[in-house]
């Protein structure tokens, strides 16, 4: 017999009051979350969905992090006396940006985006994913910022003893350097941004949560749906760690003694 | 080739240097000494303005250092650091060839032949392709001093170039210097090692309470020391 049918007959014996089994009812349950109707694609395009939107929201982030941490760090090595006050102002405008994103919570963030600065958008995700993004920014700013500072102050004077100015030794010595201590804490809030996505089901945001959310309003039944979409996350997450220290370790090459 | 001219700088009110005047002429090896804290590693980066200075002249063949020329002052002035200051995350000879490509001044593979022939000069030739952690300090060091010179700089400033060696390493370290100086390059070092200034100096400068209280050759600079802080500093470090 197979699954459906048995699906059909033992969802009508418990419709007409017959107790089930343990393992039929974890059947029928399990069978109502992942595969009446073709549910199972709902995940997919979730899953779909999610990546899309961490993949725009990281990428909004890093560069937004990243000219965020550059104009700090090179406003904050300006020497006394020699102050430009353009980068001055942008330094400022860059200091509100993370003090006001990081003082704030996230969910209202979003909901901030989706009903007052976007409130006539329908494209929820791309408002989700711009959130996200802007959120993200202001964490990796100060990620960045960290790394650039961390960099031992003599290899900017051992590029510039050598007639390289500024722009050029930042580029080709004091980034990759710093990119490298960098690489972890990045993780870390690419994890953290990953998981985060699940909030932008609060604006309509179709991606994994919703698609569980929809199921259990479906089925009446919350266990399997939020535990299946659960695992999913966890392995996501996993996989992305790994390809993570691959990453580092390719890195860690001229550490080797 | 390079005039100090009343040179100063403060530190948030603390005078460092209260007023340097110095002529360092071509083909020169000057030693800086003088105890530590005196302001001669100041002086040294006040020249190729990796330090500001507060007021005074600097001025590098004929002509002042200003922050405007500074990137092509400091390419024929070239610098060692006390802690080498490779770049640890390139290679060796990337390490060297990075400024003169970068600028210009020469293509990847002409910069490549010349770090190549610097490198087989200090018998290094085999860590082309190492990475700066796999070196010894003083391999550090020496490939830090051909670094410099691959800009063929008219002058090189030393850092205290052999304070952070280990004893053993000061040797080979010492040697390449003293073999630049029979070269005729002109080089101001900062240093402790009073045997390298009295052997390869042609000038010893005693650098005191923020002014040069001494000028000499190294004979009668260590033969009779007439100053008396200068007396109590030798009989501290001899």
């Amino acid at each position: 017999m197979d699954l459906a049918a048995q699906f059909e007959t033992l969802s009508n014996l418990a419709k007409s009051g017959t107790e089930l089994t343990l393992w039929q009812d974890i059947f029928v349950k399990f069978y109502q979350a992942f595969l009446e109707g073709d549910r199972w694609q709902q995940y997919i395009q979730g899953v779909g969905t999610t990546l899309l939107v961490t993949a725009m929201a990281l990428a909004l982030g890093v560069v937004l992090g990243g000219v965020v941490a550059l104009i700090r760090v090179a406003h904050d090595q300006q020497r006394p006396g020699h102050r430009n006050p353009v980068l001055g102002v942008v330094n400022l405008i860059c200091k509100i940006y993370s003090t006001v994103i990081r003082g704030t919570p996230m969910m209202v963030q979003l909901l901030i985006m989706s009903m007052v600065i976007f409130k006539s958008s329908r494209e929820y995700t791309l408002v989700g994913a711009l959130s996200l993004g802007i959120n993200s920014g202001a964490y990796v700013s100060e990620i960045i910022r960290g790394g650039l500072m961390a960099v031992d102050p003599g290899q900017m004077e051992a590029g510039r003893s050598l007639g390289l100015n500024y722009t050029t030794t930042m580029v080709n010595i004091v980034i990759p350097q710093a990119i490298k201590s960098v690489l972890p804490a990045l993780g870390n809030e690419f994890i953290v941004l990953l998981k985060d996505t699940s909030l932008i089901t609060v604006i309509g945001g179709k991606e994994l949560l919703y698609a569980a959310k929809g199921i259990m309003n479906r089925t009446y039944e919350a266990m399997y749906p939020l535990l299946g979409i659960a695992a999913i996350y966890l392995v996501l997450v996993m996989v992305f760690t790994w390809l993570l220290g691959k990453l580092e370790g390719r890195m860690r090459q001229s550490d080797r003694r | 080739m390079i005039v100090v001219e009343n040179l100063k700088k403060s530190y948030a009110g603390l005078d460092v240097l209260k007023g340097i005047n110095l002529t360092i002429n071509k083909g020169d090896v000057v030693c800086l000494v003088g105890p530590s804290g005196c302001g001669k590693s100041t002086f040294l980066r006040c020249l190729n303005r990796l330090e500001e200075p507060t007021s005074g002249h600097v001025y590098f063949e004929d002509k002042e250092v200003t922050e405007k020329d500074i990137n092509k002052i400091r390419a024929k002035m070239g610098m060692v650091f006390q802690h080498f200051n490779l770049f640890p995350h390139l290679t060796v000879k990337r390490n060297i060839t990075l400024a003169p490509t970068k600028l210009g001044l020469m293509s990847q593979a002409a910069a490549d032949a010349k770090a190549m022939d610097l490198l087989a000069r200090i018998g290094l030739a085999d860590k082309a392709d190492a990475y700066p952690a796999m070196l010894s300090g003083g391999q550090k060091q020496r490939i830090a001093i051909v670094r410099a010179l691959a800009m063929d700089p008219e002058a090189l400033l030393f850092d205290e170039p052999t304070s952070a060696l280990d004893p053993e390493m000061v040797g080979e370290v010492l040697e390449l210097m003293k073999e630049l100086a029979k070269g005729g390059m002109t080089m101001v070092v900062v240093t402790h090692e009073m045997g390298f200034a009295r052997e390869v100096a042609n000038r010893v400068i005693f650098i005191d309470e923020g002014v040069v209280k001494v000028d000499r050759p190294p004979q009668e600079f260590f033969a009779n020391p007439d100053n008396e802080r200068l007396r109590t500093f030798l009989s501290k470090v001899l």
